[in-house]
Formats: C-alpha cells, sequence, structure tokens
C-alpha cells in the first residue's frame, strides 16, 4: 500500500501534484539553505562589518526578490492545486457502481447498493470492484469518525455518524490493494484494514452472484452440529448468515466468511488455524474487541470451523 | 563595558536610593516568600521550570512510544496504555509545556526588556501560575492513577463523548485543558498590558524590540483563540457530565461542531508556538552576527500579519471531512498564504547573517538548526496545505514528520537557544558551551533521524496513532531508526540537563552583558534586582545598549519607598501616569485553590459548583481589601524630569 504507486486517475493525479511539489519543494530548500550556508561563510570570514546605505540596499533588493519568486511559486501551486482538485473530485458518471461503506468500532460494513432489494450484496472488511469502472464510495459510521483510505486509489474520506460523504474512485489495473482506517476510532484503530480487490468485469460479476445467494446449507454431519454450536451459543446474538436463523448485524455479516481473504478486519489470514484462535480468545489478538471470547469444548470448536469454512 | 547602572554615578542621586529599593521591592522571606511572590521573575522563573518538567514528562512518552513502534508487533504497550500515553504526550507538549512555556519566558522577559520594574497585574500573575500548577498535577495525578486521558490531545467527539469514553479519563482531559486557557489568556492580558503602558520612556513602537512585538501578537492571538477551545471543552464537559448533546448527533447534536471550535483554537495555536520562537530568533541573530537586524519592518509586519492569517486556516485539519470544495479551495489559499510572511521572516535573518561576522556560540547554533528544520516543515507544511495532497497524507506519519518538523525545529530549538541565551541573564553562570555544542548536534541529527524517515512512513501508507503494524507492512527498519533518532534526541537533552546542573554551581560569571546583547535586560545586573533596574533607562533608540548616547538618561523620579512603576503612553511611550504595584500576597495561591476544587470536584460532583465559589468569595475578598497608601501628590512632569 503506497500513495506512491497509484493504480487509478485520482491517486494518480494527486501523485502527480505531490511530485510537483516534491521536486520545487527540494529545490527551494537547496537554494534557501545554500544562501545561508554561503552567507554564513562569507560572513564568518569578515574581520570587518560591512554596513552603510549601499549594502542595505542590495540586501532589500534580494529579499524584495526572493519574497516575489516565493509569492509566484504559491500562485502557480494554488492553480495546481485547485486543478487537481477538481479532477479528482468529478461526479459519478453514470453507470457508476455505488458502495455504502460503514465504520464499526473496529470492522467496515459494506453494501452494494442495487434498486433491487434482493439484489443487494452485504459483507465486511473486503471490497471487490470492477476494473475500470467508476465506482461511487459513500460513507457513513454507525458510532464514532472512521476514515476510509485506500493509498493506491484516493486520498481518504472521514466517516462521521449523523452525515453522509462520498467520494469516487477507480481502479485501472487487477490487484489487491490495501485500505485502513485513517482515523483514530479507539482502542483497535491499528487494526481496522479493509482490502479493496479489483478484478476484471467477468470475474467481479460471477463474485456479485455468488454473494448474492444465501448461506451455504451445512452439508455433513460436522457442519450440521458446527451450525447448531453457531446457532446456540454467543455467536448468532452479533452475526448474520443469511439463509440460517442468525441475522444479528451487530458484527460482520458471515454468510460468504470462507470466501474472504482476512479475518478481524484484515488482521490475520483467513485460515483454520487463525479463524480457530480468533473464535476462542479474540481479546488476545484484538485486547479491547467487541466480539467475546468463547468457551467451546473440542469437538464443538472442530465442528464450528467445519461449518466457518463451508460458507464460500 | 560600561552599563546604565555606572551611568547612574553621575546623576544626581538621593544616596541611600538602593538601599530603599532593596527594601521596597524585597519578596518576603523563606518558604513564605515562594508562596507569595509577586514578581515577574520568581514567578516567570518558576513557570519556565514547570514548563520544562512537563516536557521532560512528554519526552519519557515520547520515547515509550518510539519504543513500542521500533518492531512491528511489538507488545512492550497494550493499546489502552498507548492510547493514553499518546493521549499525553500530545496534551502535556501543547497544553502544559507549549503554550505555557511561551508565556511563561515572556513573562520572565518581557518587563526587563520593556524596561520597567514589574509585569502589570503581578498577583494575577501568580494566580494564572498556580491555576497551570493545579492543572497539570491534576492531570498527572489522573494519570498515575490509570485515568489517564485516552482520546488523544485533539479529543474528536463522539470518541470522547460519554458514551464512548465512559468513566473520569476525558472528564480529567477537558478539565485540564480549562486549567491551561485560564492560566494563558491571564497571562496574554498582563503582556499585552505590560508592552502597552509600561514601556519605558522614549521606547515608542517603532522603537520596540522584535521579541516584544512576537510576545504582543502572540497575546493577541490567545485572546481570540483560547476562549474558542474553552468553550469547546465546556461543552464536552457538559455533554459527559450533565447529559447535555452538543456533540451527539443522535439528538441534533453536530461532531463538527467540535472540530470547528478545536481547530479555530488549534491552529492558531501553532503560531502562538511559533511566533515568540521567531522572536527569539530575530533577538539573537543580530546580537551573533554583530549587526543591527535587516529589515525590522518587514518582520514587525509579517508578525502581524501571521497573527491575523493564523485564524484563516483552521479547516485544513479537516481537509478529510468531505467539505465542499469551494471552502476548501479558500483555506488551501489562507494555508499558502501564510508561507509569504514566514518567508519574509527567514530571508531578514539570512540577509542579517550575510552582512554580519557571525560568531558561532550555542545560541547562534539553536537558531540555524531552527532556520534548517523550520524552512523544510514549511516546506512540507505548504504541501499539506494543498487539499488533494493532504487527502492522502492526512492523519498518517507525513503529517507526524511535518508537525514535528515544526514544533521541534521551529519551536523546542529556538527555545533552547533562548534558554543558552538568556541563562546568564537570569542565573548569573554561562552554561558551558562545550556541553551547548554536544546537546545541538546530538538534538540536531536526533531530529533528523527521528522525523524525516516519517515522511516515507506516510507514504507508505502508515497511519497516526497506531499502537502497532503488521511485519508484511514494510514499516519496521524506517520505524526502528525513528526510534534510534528519538534516542539521541533523549541524549542530548540528558546532555542539556548535565550542563545545567554543571553550569549552576560552575558556569563562569556572566556580568551584565556576556554576549554584547541590544536589549534593556542587558543593561541590569545578572541576575536582575527584585526592581530590575535602579533607574528606569530612557530609551534612545531601536536598540537601546547600542545606541546609548554619552548622557544616558534615566528616570529619577520614580520614588523607592513604594513598589512605583511608570505608566506610558501606547504609541511614543511618553510618561502619563505612576502606579502603585501590589507586594507579596497569599491571595493569587489562596484563590487558585477554590478555582481547583471547582473544576477537579465537578467531575464528581455538581455541588463543587457551589462549594467552590463559596471558598473563592472570602479570597478574593482578602484580594480585594484596600491598603493604606500614603498620598504622593507630584505630578509626572517632575517625576520624569
Amino acid at each position: 500500500m503506497s500513495a506512491a504507486d497509484p493504480a487509478g486517475p485520482q491517486a494518480d493525479r494527486i501523485w502527480d501534484l505531490g511530485l510537483l511539489f516534491i521536486t520545487l519543494g527540494s529545490v527551494v530548500y537547496a537554494v534557501v539553505i545554500g544562501f545561508l550556508l554561503y552567507a554564513l561563510w562569507q560572513g564568518g570570514r569578515r574581520v570587518e562589518s560591512v554596513g552603510g546605505p549601499a549594502v542595505e540596499h542590495g540586501l532589500t533588493q534580494w529579499v524584495a526578490g526572493a519574497i516575489v519568486v516565493t509569492t509566484v511559486l504559491l500562485l502557480g501551486l494554488l492553480v495546481a492545486n485547485l486543478a487537481v482538485g477538481r479532477a479528482t473530485a468529478e461526479f459519478a458518471q453514470p453507470g457508476a457502481l455505488t458502495i455504502r461503506v460503514t465504520g464499526h468500532q473496529w470492522w467496515w460494513e459494506i453494501e452494494y447498493a442495487d434498486p433491487e432489494p434482493s439484489r443487494r450484496v452485504v459483507t465486511a472488511n473486503e471490497i471487490h470492484i470492477p476494473v475500470g469502472r467508476q465506482v461511487r464510495v459513500e460513507v457513513s459510521s454507525r458510532d464514532v469518525i472512521h476514515s476510509f483510505w485506500v493509498p493506491n486509489l484516493h486520498g481518504k474520506l472521514d466517516l462521521t455518524p449523523g452525515y453522509r460523504a462520498s467520494t469516487v474512485l477507480r481502479a485501472d489495473r487487477p490487484g489487491v490493494y490495501h485500505g485502513r482506517c485513517a482515523e483514530f476510532c479507539g482502542l483497535q484503530h491499528a487494526r481496522m484494514d479493509f482490502r479493496v480487490i479489483a478484478e476484471s468485469p467477468g470475474r467481479f460479476a460471477a463474485w456479485y452472484e455468488g454473494q448474492l445467494r444465501p448461506g451455504r446449507a451445512p452439508a455433513t454431519t460436522l457442519e450440521q452440529q458446527g451450525q447448531q454450536v453457531f446457532l446456540s451459543r454467543g455467536c448468532v446474538l452479533c452475526h448474520t448468515v443469511r439463509g440460517s436463523a442468525a441475522g444479528s448485524r451487530v458484527g460482520p455479516d458471515l454468510t460468504h466468511l470462507a470466501s474472504r481473504g482476512t479475518i478481524a478486519a484484515g488482521t490475520l489470514p483467513n485460515t483454520r488455524g487463525h479463524l480457530a484462535g480468533w473464535v476462542l480468545d479474540p481479546q488476545s489478538i484484538k485486547p479491547g474487541v467487541l466480539m467475546p471470547p468463547n468457551q467451546l469444548a473440542a469437538n464443538e470448536l472442530r465442528a464450528l470451523l467445519a461449518y466457518l469454512q463451508s460458507l464460500n | 563595558m560600561v552599563t546604565i547602572e555606572d551611568a547612574l554615578t553621575e546623576q544626581p542621586l538621593d544616596p541611600g536610593e538602593r538601599e530603599k529599593l532593596e527594601r521596597t521591592w524585597q519578596p518576603c522571606p523563606g518558604f513564605r516568600g515562594w508562596l507569595t511572590s509577586v514578581d515577574h521573575k520568581s514567578v516567570g522563573k518558576r513557570y519556565v521550570a514547570t514548563a520544562f518538567l512537563f516536557f521532560l514528562l512528554g519526552g519519557l512518552e515520547a520515547s515509550a512510544i518510539r519504543l513500542q513502534l521500533a518492531r512491528p508487533e511489538n507488545r512492550l504497550l497494550d493499546p489502552d496504555q498507548y492510547n493514553q500515553i499518546f493521549t499525553m504526550h500530545g496534551t502535556t507538549m501543547m497544553f502544559l509545556f507549549g503554550v505555557p512555556v511561551v508565556l511563561a519566558s515572556a513573562t520572565y522577559l518581557i518587563p526587563l526588556m520593556v524596561g520597567t520594574r514589574n509585569i502589570s497585574y503581578p498577583r494575577l500573575n501568580a494566580f494564572g501560575y498556580w491555576v497551570y500548577l493545579i492543572g497539570g498535577l491534576f492531570l498527572y495525578s489522573g494519570f498515575i492513577l490509570n485515568t489517564g486521558p485516552d482520546s488523544g490531545w485533539f479529543s474528536y467527539v463522539p470518541l470522547a463523548g460519554p458514551e464512548y469514553s465512559p468513566g473520569k479519563r476525558m472528564d480529567v482531559w477537558a478539565q485540564t485543558v480549562t486549567f491551561t486557557e485560564i492560566a494563558a489568556i491571564i497571562a496574554g492580558i498582563e503582556l499585552i498590558v505590560t508592552i502597552l503602558k509600561q514601556r519605558a520612556p522614549g521606547m515608542s513602537l517603532h522603537r520596540m524590540p522584535l521579541y516584544v512585538w512576537a510576545i504582543l501578537v502572540t497575546s493577541f492571538v490567545v485572546l481570540f483563540a483560547m476562549p474558542s477551545v474553552a468553550l469547546a471543552s465546556q461543552m464536552l464537559a457538559f455533554d459527559r457530565l450533565v447529559g447535555t448533546h452538543f456533540f451527539n448527533p443522535a439528538e441534533g447534536g453536530d461532531p463538527f461542531l467540535w472540530q470547528h471550535l478545536f481547530w479555530f483554537f488549534g491552529h492558531p495555536e501553532v503560531y502562538i508556538m511559533f511566533l515568540p520562537a521567531a522572536g527569539f530568533a530575530s533577538e539573537i541573530i543580530p546580537v551573533f552576527a554583530r549587526r543591527k537586524m535587516f529589515g525590522h519592518t518587514a518582520v514587525v509586519l509579517a508578525l502581524v500579519a501571521t497573527g491575523f492569517i493564523s485564524f484563516g486556516l483552521w479547516v485544513h485539519h479537516m481537509f478529510a471531512t468531505g467539505l465542499p470544495q469551494l471552502s476548501q479551495s479558500f483555506f488551501t489559499a489562507a494555508s499558502l498564504m501564510i508561507a509569504i510572511p514566514s518567508g519574509v521572516q527567514v530571508f531578514c535573518w539570512i540577509a542579517t547573517l550575510w552582512a554580519g561576522r557571525p560568531r558561532f556560540d550555542t545560541p547562534l547554533l539553536f537558531v540555524l538548526g531552527f532556520i534548517a528544520l523550520f524552512v523544510l516543515g514549511g516546506i512540507t507544511g505548504v504541501m499539506v496545505g494543498s487539499v488533494p495532497f493532504d487527502q492522502q497524507v492526512h492523519d498518517t506519519y507525513f503529517v507526524v514528520a511535518h508537525l514535528h518538523y515544526v514544533q521541534v525545529g521551529a519551536f523546542v530549538f529556538p527555545l533552547f537557544a533562548a534558554f543558552y541565551f538568556w541563562f546568564p541573564k537570569v542565573t548569573g553562570r554561562m552554561l558551558s558551551e562545550r556541553a551547548g555544542k554536544w546537546n545541538f548536534w546530538l538534538f540536531f541529527l536526533g531530529v533528523n533521524i527521528t522525523f524525516f524517515p516519517m515522511h516515507f512512513l506516510g507514504m507508505m501508507g502508515m497511519t497516526r496513532r497506531i499502537y502497532t503494524y503488521l511485519p508484511e507492512t514494510g514499516w519496521g527498519d524506517l520505524n526502528l531508526l525513528a526510534t534510534a533518532g528519538a534516542m539521541l534526541i533523549a541524549a542530548s537533552v540528558v546532555v542539556f540537563l548535565g550542563n545545567i546542573a554543571w553550569s549552576l554551581r560552575r558556569g563562569g560569571l556572566a556580568g551584565e552583558n556576556p554576549w554584547d546583547a541590544h536589549t534593556l535586560e542587558w543593561a541590569t545586573s545578572s541576575p536582575p534586582p527584585p526592581y530590575n533596574f535602579t533607574h528606569l533607562p530612557v530609551v534612545e533608540g531601536l536598540y537601546p545598549v547600542w545606541e546609548r548616547s554619552a548622557e544616558r538618561p534615566v528616570v529619577t523620579g520614580l520614588s523607592a519607598e513604594r513598589r512605583e512603576i511608570l505608566v506610558t503612553t501606547v504609541l511614543d511611550a511618553e510618561p502619563d501616569s505612576r502606579h502603585e504595584n501590589p507586594g507579596p500576597s497569599i491571595w493569587p495561591l489562596l484563590s487558585a485553590l477554590p478555582v481547583g476544587v471547582t473544576f477537579i470536584g465537578g467531575i464528581f460532583t455538581p455541588w463543587a459548583f457551589v462549594i467552590g465559589p463559596a471558598l473563592m468569595l472570602p479570597a478574593l475578598i482578602g484580594w480585594g481589601w484596600p491598603q493604606a497608601i500614603p498620598p504622593d501628590d507630584r505630578s509626572i512632569e517632575e517625576v520624569a524630569a
């Protein structure tokens, strides 16, 4: 993840501006410090003070010149800055994909808007987007202020409770782009990451159709036992698995948990071992996280993991 | 070198004058004197020392932060400890060190520099110090008792509100801020009055030293900026303690209200720290360049312009909130514009050195380090003033790098320069130059090694205020480097402390004017007597000590048997009237305690707002109790003869 490696037009324009700033800034810095060092060098060799109207006049001309140059440079930068500001903020084009992102302590709720309610997809911490298509991201927060940031794609946007804000971005090449929460939001601000997966329109459509399906029904006895654990223990109080009796929206939607690459908002790879550790004792991985520890017998855990891993 | 003191022997004087002055201005003896002093020098010294103690504590917190971040997934601190520590670091550096030390050093220096016997409202000055001390002790008591604030020094709501920060932690923060605001506003008022009404005769506005100008502008900025955060912190306290909903969106409140009020103070605050620091530089550079400052008027205008523009930038802290384009453009323009007056000052400093004969003593080294760091911080400041670029680097380590270049570079460095420069005046002894140079180079290298890599970390996506990061991020090495730099800074501060401890006992005697400086404080003994000057000097030029005529005129008509100070006119500093300056008093302390009871107790029970003022009443009666003063009917013309 890097703002210096843009993968879309917004981040690209901003990085061009950044390069302009860095280049110009380095030149200005070198010139100013050069003058300072030269002043010290030639002044340090001097035995007699210099003074008088001629010296003062000369200094005045130099200083006035420097101020004029500074002002002109700043005006130039202002114009460049306004141009980039306009370019990055252009309105969403028709056909843009609209995604609603809601911040929670400390995870991301992702909802794909569609006029048809049955075609809305809800997921968490992982955003799939089609390459080359404009994406409009609408943000808000359920609790405190968070900030949505994918450095390779665009600058950040705050998620403020009580407000909606939106931004436009586009990925021009496929890839997995890391995003994180940029506004301090409490104990686990450090571990509130997400991933943007930019893929070809075809693959995106396939993923989307997959996400529209309800959660897979348990196929084996072990998975059935696992679903029973899920529905009879604490899990059901916070999580949704569409197609089952679990429908709470306090925590992330787990309908297609196994299709996601990470768990715990980008903290851990989605493997059986990490999942087991997370289910049993999330507090040791993310101290302060709102998910409570779960005491499960070995066979219960085995069944639950089998069930969760079947939810692809 | 001849001083005003020597010149006095040529004046027709009452021979016992000096003894009378001693008697009139002497503080109470012993411990009682410590509690009752209203002398701007003893209060100022105490104030600076307290602020410096908080600087050390803030530095320890910074070290803890750096140690925690040295490696990915470090387990030195848990997130709760980390959040308290980084909040304490910011709160301490901004509210208990930055603003107070600026006003504290001005409390010490300004009356000497404008040539008067004491600050105006000296009891209020003492009261301000006590209030500040109570606030600082309160915050650290909370921290020690694991009730340290943990929502950041900026305390964004709703995170800092009642719902997401239950318990007393953020109440402690809100009230600490209140204490600091009271102390700062008090100091601002005294300094404005001292500067405008107590300048020595002849020090008309166009002969006022640049540091005095800087403090005048700063004090006005304090008066306009502090009420904003005072309002905000009290609204937060109300939301938390009595269930109002100023910031609760669910009940019609607004989280942006907090951000606007806080940054309307928060951005000018940067200039509350920078302007006096620039003033230090403008005083120190001519002394060590051994020539007059180039472009005095331009620098004054730059200081005033900075003061005004500083109120037009606050929204650049909110560029990521999704504001409309038009308002963003306005604040971008203002953020870029403030680089112009800063540039004017830098160019004038370079021009002064250019035409001077620089002498590379420690104070000048720190000022040169300041210029090198400040110009870099200024350039990154222009970058973060741009909306699109800021949307990328906002809330990342790029901003951490920028703000530390500006605040360590453009504030702490000039402050150290000032410390080395004025230490001989305050204590009568020189600091060791050799240790000073070690101090400087360790500090300068340390700051660059710590903060320069953070620019890259920010670009690489490292966000601020995170207690840990994963190894896959690739941030580990640069963080380790930054931590190593922080250890160099810590070492330089140890050298500094050693230098003070050694020099206080063994340092060379300073004499009145060891640096051949030009402002009035160098025209009295080191340390200055309680009455500052045996006779108030009359100022004959912009550089009073360098530009004295052979006659060396002084003010001779002030009574030595009363604490009399000369009040002069605002523009021309013509003698206007005499004013009786109050003597030692216990009432400032006894009035500060009820303020502490009210705000600290208010966290626990609303009854504190009844008990506190009830205790305050007798203290105020004692404070205001009239004292018998023998009449003195001489006219002002006779006094200023």
